[in-house]
């Protein structure tokens, strides 16, 4: 195993420390389906330790019991020794990618993924599929049925489409209703452009309607999560120098986005890149601006909105959003400004959604496990709408809402907002 | 294993309940300890039928079994030194019933203890016994080992709460035990003999469990002492008062500190031992008075502060803090070592004083904490195995405590079993004549010796 020492592999801290306690058994969602060891966070740990220590190979089914982690850190909280099992995943992810790279990875999160013009080129046919009524066509014709389960669950993950990316949509400069109180960046995610585009802009009209000016960079790459998740951490510091100089060209004090997972990666730069030559300092000025959008709106003096909603809403808190960044009162006390808006509690409200990214895709049985559970304790609040502030989860939430024959609505906590300040009539907000 | 061995046992339990890759094996070697070793074949039964075929087929062949739950033990009881079949439990984790009437729980034996809490408390009904791994520990391994946990003191360990158990002997019929009555004299108990016996008698795959009422108060305090001894002294006064609180902890210093790194709760770091202390019970004037007299005789035995905890938030904060002390140590030194000795607990603050003299005698950090109000102290000791002399004082360090044990009237171990970690000092413990009964028992229900072989008893 000597070609280990050439290569950034995980410091043995993080595996040497475990005492073996199993308290990361408890929390683990894919441990909680399987009650195996080896989906758990302990046994991973045990297997990156004798994979580095060369007790066993690296071998792919190895390396696939890293990728099999959610990583939605709920072990990272529980690990009373203060080990991360779920970063230590990600970690021999990479430790593999450098060894054996494989080359669609390169191509994918290399190419097409840092560079937003392809992607809006690569999901045009989902754009198509929506705009020319195919997709009305196939749930009316129910020719979804001749899907296999699992394509036809991918299918209802993908949320109405828009017309055009609202990268394309968005101005440069949106000016504030009023007068300017903040100027403030807006860092547009990729999903969010592409396929929440709705979302977004309801971002940029609340921000707008509280004194905000917004800038809104249309060169910004993906913020790395995709890349770091399938063990390219080389092209997350890429990708994180790229939008990082962006930044730096707008004068703001604060970047906003409205993507759990894009934030809590923006404010992982400046730990990212504090080894790194001339980049400590920028990184570190950077990640210190950024704040998810429930955060902004809950530090600021918000408009309380007078139009109703009434609805029984729920909320789900991303794995990225409440232990990535430690925020879950925000997006609730946004909620409850709401008239109307009667909230309530889920049970086990933290507990991963099952997306993790593209688990949906990869690892089909574990993630409808998990989104199952999910959607039992979404069906128990009686809910009409759940909100999230997160694509991922979203678009997993409501793949799993279909998948179980509900008619729950999923949408951004800002969404909610947005309507509150459209329904000033006192106007009963109606699904559509 | 061989090829025709895992196609046998894939007919019984599924293709997906038999794990063999070396990852699997590698993940299946372990327990809550640092020892190691790899079974042959991993296998995940659902049923007692199952659990049946299979034992018939390891009998057959002279396989060992080693069963385990979710493997948080602290023995290395359920780690396979002689390879064999690591028999996991975890998927028969169904609640059969719960008899609301009779107050008795009917559980297969890989029911996670907390969500067997969880689901009795939905009705009310209590399952008192709480070891610091209920989230992430087994009934059948509750059982097994016989665990204990702070709520022992007023309510008893679990044994206290097992009417009736089904098993699969060694060679593969399935016995019942007990059964839905609380008073029972038929034959030998032998549901008894199975609680804590580790594996190494029978596989248990089914439980009945008796439940209590839900007390519906509970009031905590956290005492601080300046003085480790007085704060020894204070427990024996309260109960010497009349009063059964449901926990009594000590926590000392070292272990404040390791906790307050570990968790930022504002715990005091200059007090020598804290305890905390929980009343319970149905009515809520019993407990505040309970409390209240709590109080006065910690201000009597020199207490320097009294908190009570003012609401459940504030509660669960302090409890949060007892159970992580034990995991928390480990950001102290690379490795530790924790006993759970017993002395009655009279002995408290002899054991204590002995303890402290031991640590300095060995030059060995040792922390205490555990539940003094029965007498059971969990003395960590605190070092790095990569020191060889360090290590070879380590040995000599836990024979001592093993010897205060004993000299003071106690057991080497209250709850966490013997395993094979405390195999070396059983014969002291026990005598001969004891042992040697144990050793026939354990040859009239398994001789062909596959059923967790090797554990508690030493070699001959």
């Amino acid at each position: 195993m000597t070609e280990l020492n050439l290569l950034k592999i995980p410091s043995e801290n993080e595996y040497l420390n475990c005492i073996r306690c199993g308290l990361c058994l408890a929390v683990c969602p894919t441990y909680r389906e399987y009650l195996d060891e080896t989906a758990s966070p302990r046994g991973r740990v045990a297997l990156a330790r004798k994979g580095l220590e060369g007790e066993l190979e690296l071998s792919s089914n190895l390396i696939e019991q890293m990728y099999a982690c959610f990583a939605c850190m709920a072990c990272n909280d529980a690990c009373p020794v203060g080990i991360h099992p779920a970063d230590l995943a990600i970690e021999m992810r990479f430790v593999q990618e450098q060894i054996k790279p494989a080359a669609w990875k390169e191509k994918l999160f290399g190419g097409l993924i840092g560079r937003p013009a392809k992607m809006e080129l690569a999901t045009l046919p989902l754009r198509i599929y929506e705009a020319i009524g195919l997709r009305k066509l196939v749930y009316a014709l129910a020719i979804r049925r001749l899907f296999s389960s699992q394509l036809r669950d991918m299918e209802a993950m993908l949320p109405h489409q828009p017309t055009r990316p609202l990268r394309q949509v968005l101005p440069l400069e949106t000016k504030a209703v009023g007068e300017t109180r903040y100027r403030v960046g807006f860092f547009l995610g990729c999903a969010q452009s592409l396929m929440f585009s709705e979302e977004s802009a309801a971002t940029v009209r609340v921000l707008a309607r509280n004194g905000c000016t917004i800038i809104t960079p249309k060169e910004t790459v993906c913020c790395g999560m995709p890349a770091a998740g399938y063990g390219r951490q080389d092209l997350v510091e890429k990708h994180a120098k790229q939008n990082i100089a962006l930044f730096e060209k707008v004068d703001v004090d604060t970047i906003i986005t409205d993507c759990a997972t894009c934030g809590s990666k923006l404010k992982e730069y400046g730990e990212i890149l504090a080894h790194v030559p001339d980049w400590a300092e920028r990184s570190a000025a950077f990640s210190t601006k950024v704040q998810d959008i429930s955060q902004f709106l809950m530090s600021i003096p918000l408009e309380k909105p007078t139009g109703r909603i009434d609805a029984r809403v729920t909320y789900h808190d991303p794995c990225h959003l409440k232990r990535a960044q430690g925020i879950w009162k925000e997006p609730r006390n946004l909620l409850k400004m709401i008239a109307g808006l009667e909230f309530i509690e889920m049970p086990e409200s933290d507990w991963c959604c099952g997306s993790a990214g593209s688990q949906l895709i990869t690892h089909y049985e574990t993630s409808t496990r998990v989104m199952d559970r999910k959607v039992e304790n979404i069906r128990s609040t009686r809910a009409e709408i759940v909100s999230s502030g997160c694509p991922g989860c979203q678009m997993q939430i409501a793949s799993g809402i279909r998948r179980n024959n509900l008619a729950i609505e999923v949408v951004h906590p800002v969404q909610l907002l947005d309507r509150a300040y459209h329904n000033l009539e006192g106007d009963e907000w109606k699904k559509d | 294993m061989e090829k025709r061995l895992i196609a046998e046992f894939s007919e019984i339990v599924t293709t997906k309940g038999v794990l063999y890759s070396p990852e699997e094996l590698a993940v299946y070697s372990y327990d809550g300890t640092f020892e190691e070793h790899r079974p042959d074949l991993v296998i995940l039964p659902q049923s007692t039928e199952q659990v049946q075929k299979v034992v018939k087929i390891a009998a057959r062949e002279r396989i060992p079994v080693v069963t385990r739950g979710m493997a948080s033990g602290l023995t290395a009881a359920s780690v396979p030194f002689n390879g064999g079949i690591a028999l996991s439990m975890t998927r028969m984790n169904k609640i059969l019933e719960i008899d609301t009437n009779n107050a008795i729980a009917h559980v297969e034996a890989g029911v996670i203890t907390a969500d067997l809490q969880a689901a009795v408390e939905k009705q009310n009904l209590f399952y008192p016994p709480d070891p610091s791994s209920i989230r992430h520990s087994t009934i059948g391994g509750n059982i097994a080992c016989n665990a204990g946990g702070p709520r022992c003191l007023k309510y008893g360990v679990t044994g206290d709460y097992v009417l009736g158990l089904t098993a699969v002997l060694a060679d593969g019929q399935v016995i019942k035990t007990g059964g839905k009555v609380i008073k029972d004299v038929v034959g030998y108990d032998l549901t008894a003999l199975l609680t804590g016996s580790e594996g190494t008698l029978a596989i248990i795959t089914e439980a009945l469990l008796r439940l209590i009422a839900k007390p519906k108060y509970q009031r905590t305090a956290l005492v601080e002492f300046r003085d480790l001894n007085d704060a020894a002294q204070t427990v024996n006064q309260i109960l010497a008062a009349g009063i059964v609180p449901a926990t009594l902890e000590l926590i000392d210093q070292t272990a404040i500190s390791c906790i307050e790194a570990a968790m930022h709760l504002g715990l005091p770091l200059d007090m020598e031992a804290v305890l905390l202390i929980e009343c319970d019970g149905s009515d809520l004037e019993t407990v505040q008075r309970e409390i209240d007299q709590i109080e006065v005789i910690c201000q009597s035995c020199g207490a320097d502060k009294v908190s009570i905890a003012k609401d459940e938030n504030e509660r669960t904060q302090l409890w949060k803090a007892r159970r992580s002390v034990s995991p928390a140590l480990a950001r102290m030194s690379p490795n530790k070592l924790g006993e759970d000795i017993t002395v009655p607990r009279e002995a408290i603050p002899e054991a204590i004083r002995r303890l402290k003299k031991l640590s300095s005698e060995m030059d060995l950090p040792i922390v205490i904490f555990g539940h003094a109000g029965d007498g059971n102290l969990h003395p960590n000791i605190l070092f790095d195995k990569r020191d060889p002399q360090q290590w070879a004082r380590v040995e000599q360090t836990v024979a001592a405590e093993f010897q205060i044990a004993l000299d003071l009237g106690g057991t080497l171990s209250g709850e966490h079993g013997v395993g094979i970690l405390k195999r070396p000092y059983i014969q002291n413990a026990l005598g001969k004549v004891s042992i040697d009964l144990q050793k026939g028992i354990k040859k009239t229900f398994d001789p062909l010796n596959i059923l967790n072989p090797g554990k508690i008893f030493p070699d001959d």
